[in-house]
């Protein structure tokens, strides 16, 4: 039941993109002539292909799980990831800074805060991305690794010089192989190509599957219906504890359960967490600054085609809602059909684990129920349905079911989900052999392009920001090429490292991403008094997001969620916050996120304001022209047909989104 | 640079698109889902797509 059988016909439609991928990446090293060409595709590549890997480069595999994980479980809400925390910033970016990134011929990012400030700014901002894109590649191969060795029939099991090999090993180093061959030879042009080609991988694999599991449901009116019951008893589900209820419209309506205030949505937020701490900081902290999509918009051919890649990019983004979450919504919607044998899959539990369990029922006394249901419990190790457990051992009673009917009754008897499971799930109910291998490798190929994209963004940055600044400066360019090309094969490494530090450290794993927030939190602040305020100092940049960083770091110290407090008020689990004192209690984990979002930027800007004011300044006006808002000329579109102005194009596109929150409202 | 990028997706959806669309054909009582032949008619579409990609990239290559 949780394997997937794959024909040839799905192997072969695998093997064909793996050979496409490296087939790319051969043809473009002859083109690979400099430095320049290799990290960053030396400004060469058409607006729509920029804008479509801009946006893939943020649509990892992860997103894809993620979001139809989170559209069971918060139903439409989920969209204000993309309508709110998404499309507003990228059109800020498009229109406001890109103008700034390439104009000033920054190579990356930190090379533009060494132009604006200084190298310590720099220092900090590329060791820190270094850092995070690393892990963040790990976490993605991890990611895939697992879900290749869960799914795939094929086994491995053997030990050599001490070592032991198992089909994890063998799908991370072959993926990580596959990146290695196609990043090696074409650069971060190869990775972009890669990324349009998994973008369009991602929409013509995964669409049918949500064309048969919209059919499947009724249509989008009946499952609305179906979600609003899922809404007033969530627990039914086992999407939330017994006794949780919300208005009918909380897994269908995008605002209204939000501005009701955080106890009658789902995701546990209020309006103002959302729109500052998520719509703002998080928002623009991210889409603005994050070298991984902005390397994107840098290589484009020309300013315009800069300017305008962010806005190309968030069409598709803004329509991806109804790709990725609305699969989990259909998932919520068919628990509720009980005629359609389905349920979100419940936390992977091992063969040898369900049999020991079907024994226990087996073994059970019918008329100690009570008794039953924890002894089964405690076999599984997960929390289980006491009524439905109960009267698979009534059935069995009166008429001897066979092991595997047991199994398929306990199994669905598990009262947990594993939420990142629903994805495949669906593709497992809909697809023949044939669409599964397509949307199989639409799954793997985001993976593989998430590795891609964090390895060049690192190459890029390690190779200029850290070699060439501090360690290695003034040598050829030839000397740097070569040095890409090491880099490549380190930053692959590193990644499989990384990935085998998740999997082994789980929990590191959580305390390393809550550090990585702690970072990206007051990151905009920077920028934002950076490029609009002439008068911030480099000494303010620095001790400004340095201290932003620290308040963050405070801020999840004083302040944890309701879930996290034991009987005395003191927080249980350090990784969740309130380590230090319980100041402030938070209905969700998402809640506390956002405000400590907002609070880091406010901490990071009055700090990087006031200390700005009371040291000197190290740039003179005419040092920073084309790097500050007042010190740049006005970019002039009135050469260009409307049409593709950035200033019109962002315009119409905000109020496109708008239409969305609306209908969805 | 060098490469249209439309080459390898148009190749390679046409190739996919005919693989399934075959794949529907030949195997049609597999290839149901919901009692629709999905793997012919997405193979179809996938194929049209990679087609007019690469008819993209021919009239892309004219260009002196």
């Amino acid at each position: 039941m949780q394997t997937i059988h794959l024909q040839w016909i799905d192997y072969t439609v695998l093997i064909a993109y793996v050979a496409f991928v490296i087939g790319i990446g051969w043809m473009l090293a002859r083109y690979m002539k400099t430095s320049a060409d290799f990290l960053t595709s030396a400004r060469s590549i058409p607006t729509w292909v920029t804008g479509l890997a801009f946006i893939s480069a943020n649509l990892g595999a992860l997103e894809l799980v993620g979001m139809a994980a989170s559209g069971a479980k918060y139903g439409i809400s989920t969209a204000h990831f993309y309508w709110v925390g998404a499309i507003p910033a990228m059109i800020f970016l498009a229109v406001f800074m890109m103008p700034f990134y390439y104009g000033s011929k920054a190579r990356s990012v930190p090379e533009y805060l060494n132009m604006r400030f200084d190298g310590r700014v720099r220092l900090l901002n590329s060791g820190a991305f270094a850092i995070m894109t690393i892990f963040a590649s790990g976490i993605s191969m991890n990611a895939l690794a697992k879900l290749l060795a869960n799914l795939l029939p094929w086994k491995l099991d053997f030990t050599v010089w001490g070592l032991h090999f198992q089909s994890y090993d063998a799908y991370l180093w072959i993926s990580s192989g596959v990146v290695l061959l196609y990043v090696l030879k074409g650069g971060l042009t190869s990775a972009i190509y890669t990324e349009v080609l998994q973008f369009f991988m991602i929409v013509l694999g995964f669409a049918p599957v949500v064309y048969l599991g919209m059919k499947d449901v009724g249509g989008w009116h009946a499952m609305n219906t179906s979600l609003q019951t899922v809404a007033v008893n969530p627990a039914a589900l086992y999407l939330k504890d017994a006794g949780t209820t919300y208005a009918t419209n909380a897994w269908t309506s995008a605002w209204q359960p939000v501005l009701a205030g955080s106890e009658h949505n789902p995701m546990g937020v209020d309006w103002f967490a959302m729109i500052f701490g998520l719509g703002f900081v998080l928002s623009f902290g991210y889409w603005c600054t994050n070298f991984l999509v902005v390397q994107r918009a840098m290589a484009a051919k020309n300013m315009t085609a800069a300017r305008n890649t962010p806005l190309v990019a968030s069409v598709p983004k803004m329509f991806f809602p109804f790709l990725v979450i609305v699969p989990g919504m259909i998932a919520a919607a068919l628990c509720t059909m009980p005629d359609k044998g389905y349920r979100i899959p419940p936390p992977i539990i091992s063969e040898a684990t369900y049999a020991k369990a079907v024994d226990v029922l087996k073994g059970a006394n019918p008329a100690d129920g009570a008794g039953a249901v924890k002894l089964v419990g405690d076999t599984l190790g997960k929390k289980v349905d006491a009524a439905r457990i109960n009267s698979l051992i009534a059935a069995n009673a009166a008429n001897k079911l066979s092991d595997v009917q047991i199994k398929q009754g306990i199994y669905n008897s598990v009262a947990e989900n594993d939420y990142d499971g629903v994805i495949l799930s669906l593709v497992k109910k809909y697809c023949p052999p044939g669409l599964l291998g397509l949307a199989l490798t639409a799954l793997l190929a985001s993976f593989m392009s998430g590795m891609a994209g964090n390895v060049t963004a690192f190459n890029t940055v390690f190779t200029y920001d850290i070699y060439q600044a501090f360690l290695a400066p003034g040598k050829s360019d030839k000397h740097y090429f070569l040095t890409g090309k090491v880099i490549t094969i380190v930053g692959i490494l590193l990644s499989i490292l990384a990935a085998y530090f998740a999997s082994m450290f789980n929990n590191c794993m959580d305390i390393i991403q809550l550090v990585f927030g702690f970072v990206n939190a007051p990151l905009f602040a920077t920028f934002l008094l950076g490029m609009f305020w002439k008068r911030t100092t480099a000494t303010g940049a620095f001790v400004g997001l340095f201290g932003g960083i620290l308040s963050s770091a405070l801020f999840h110290a004083l302040t944890t969620t309701s879930a996290n407090l034991d009987a005395a008020g003191h927080a249980v689990n350090m990784a969740k916050g309130g380590y230090l004192h319980v100041v402030q209690v938070f209905p969700s984990e998402m809640a506390q996120n956002f405000w400590l979002a907002a609070f880091a930027f406010i901490a990071c800007f009055i700090f990087t304001a006031g200390l700005s004011v009371l040291t000197a300044r190290t740039k003179s006006d005419a040092d920073l022209k084309g790097l500050v808002y007042s010190l740049t000329p006005r970019t002039v579109d009135h050469d260009l047909p409307v049409w593709q102005r950035p200033g019109v194009l962002g315009t119409i596109l905000l109020i496109v989104c708008i239409i969305l929150n609306f209908l969805f409202w | 640079m060098g490469l249209d990028i439309r080459w390898p997706i148009g190749l390679m959806f046409t190739l996919i698109g005919i693989l399934l669309a075959g794949y529907g054909v030949v195997n049609a009582a597999d290839s149901k889902s919901l009692g629709i032949n999905i793997n012919l008619i997405w193979g179809a579409v996938l194929l049209v797509f990679g087609v007019l990609m690469v008819a993209g990239a021919m009239g892309g290559q004219k260009k002196p």
